[in-house]
């Protein structure tokens, strides 16, 4: 059993009115920001999986974002390979 | 004693006791569901209350839909059971595809507690027979992500096929647009709730279990329950879908 880094990144489908983004889009003048647009607001999970090898662990990583981590009718997502999940990493998790 | 309908109960629901007193109020027995039973203890009808459901992490509604008691809904819709799902069981029933659409966040971004009007598009369906007249309902919203959306193709699809079950409505009873204060999130063509494809599964965002009694400000919302409950009666003895439900008022 081998243990895998990801990141499943979920954003607004294009074209989906994305009224967050709006919202920031709105306070950029008070940041004196200018030149910033199309400002989209999504969601990132990072997770471990353990599995026999890479292929099963992307496999079951897919799953997960396509079937609860986003909704294909409203979002998109991409799986993002973190690295293999450090012992530190574990540790951490363990001690919160 | 009368027919048995259950009201499930996630952690986080909210609107089951209301649920449950306005079913009762329309004669029926409620039977409360726990969501970790895998059985629906053969009631009649299903309805998923609102509420935060799982503290509705993630996406409103998407957990729920993993859970037992939503396996078993499934598969009691499936068969042709009749399900209504109120606010957050709207948004369950939408994350687990038993009816179309998903309900994003109000464009407002803020949370709306308020009477809104709705109007139903049909009165032939299992949740809407009952309904005296196509007069607007005044009932309560109070939702954080309750804007309607499909791409435009489905949306197209579902007026053509007669699934758009309530719009939100202006004072002069016409549909208001994502723009107008009467549509309280933006929902795209005013859409307030939706039926699936067969018509045993209707979800929608108002609350007509807070509209039960005239002394809560408004008893508009009976009519869809009153609805529920005959069309539960009536499918106890065989299923009842769309369309039936005239044919079964057209003999009594």
């Amino acid at each position: 059993m081998m243990s895998f880094r990801y990141a499943v990144n979920v954003a607004p489908k294009p074209g989906i009115l994305d009224p967050q983004g709006r919202a920031v889009e709105g306070s950029l003048g008070h940041l004196g920001i200018s030149g910033v647009h199309d400002v989209r607001i999504g969601r990132r999970a990072e997770l471990t999986v353990d599995a026999a090898d890479e292929a099963a662990a992307r496999a079951i990583v897919e799953r997960l974002a396509s079937e609860l981590l986003s909704n294909p009718l409203i979002e998109v997502y991409a799986v993002e390979s973190i690295g293999a999940a450090s012992s530190a990493v574990s540790a951490g998790v363990g001690e919160g | 004693m009368g027919v048995r309908i259950g009201v499930v109960v996630f952690p986080g629901s909210n609107c089951d006791r209301d649920t449950v007193h306005a079913l009762g109020l329309a004669g029926a027995e409620p039977v409360v569901l726990w969501h970790e039973q895998a059985s629906l203890e053969g009631v009649a009808a299903v309805v998923l209350p609102g509420g935060f459901a799982y503290g509705d992490y993630v996406r409103a509604g998407v957990i729920a839909r993993f859970s037992p008691v939503m396996r078993a809904v499934a598969g009691f819709a499936t068969e042709g059971g009749l399900v209504l799902g109120i606010c957050n069981g709207f948004q369950v029933l939408a994350e687990a595809g038993l009816v179309p659409g998903a309900l994003l966040r109000n464009a407002s971004l803020r949370f709306v507690g308020r009477e809104v009007a709705i109007a139903a598009e049909r009165r032939d369906t299992p949740f809407t027979h009952a309904l005296d007249a196509r007069r607007p309902l005044r009932m309560p919203v109070a939702h954080g992500e309750g804007r309607f959306y499909a791409d435009d193709m489905t949306l197209d699809a579902l007026e053509r096929d007669g699934q758009v079950l309530f719009r939100y409505v202006d004072t002069w009873g016409e549909p208001a647009g994502p723009d107008d204060p009467a549509n309280p999130n933006g929902s795209l063509r005013a859409i307030a709730g939706v039926l699936n494809a067969a018509g045993n599964v209707a979800g929608l965002m108002p609350h007509p279990e807070r509209a039960a009694e005239s002394i809560l400000g408004s008893d508009e919302g009976m009519g869809i329950v009153r609805s529920l409950v005959e069309s539960a009666a009536r499918a106890a003895h065989g299923p009842v879908v769309a369309g039936s439900a005239v044919a079964g008022s057209a003999v009594q």
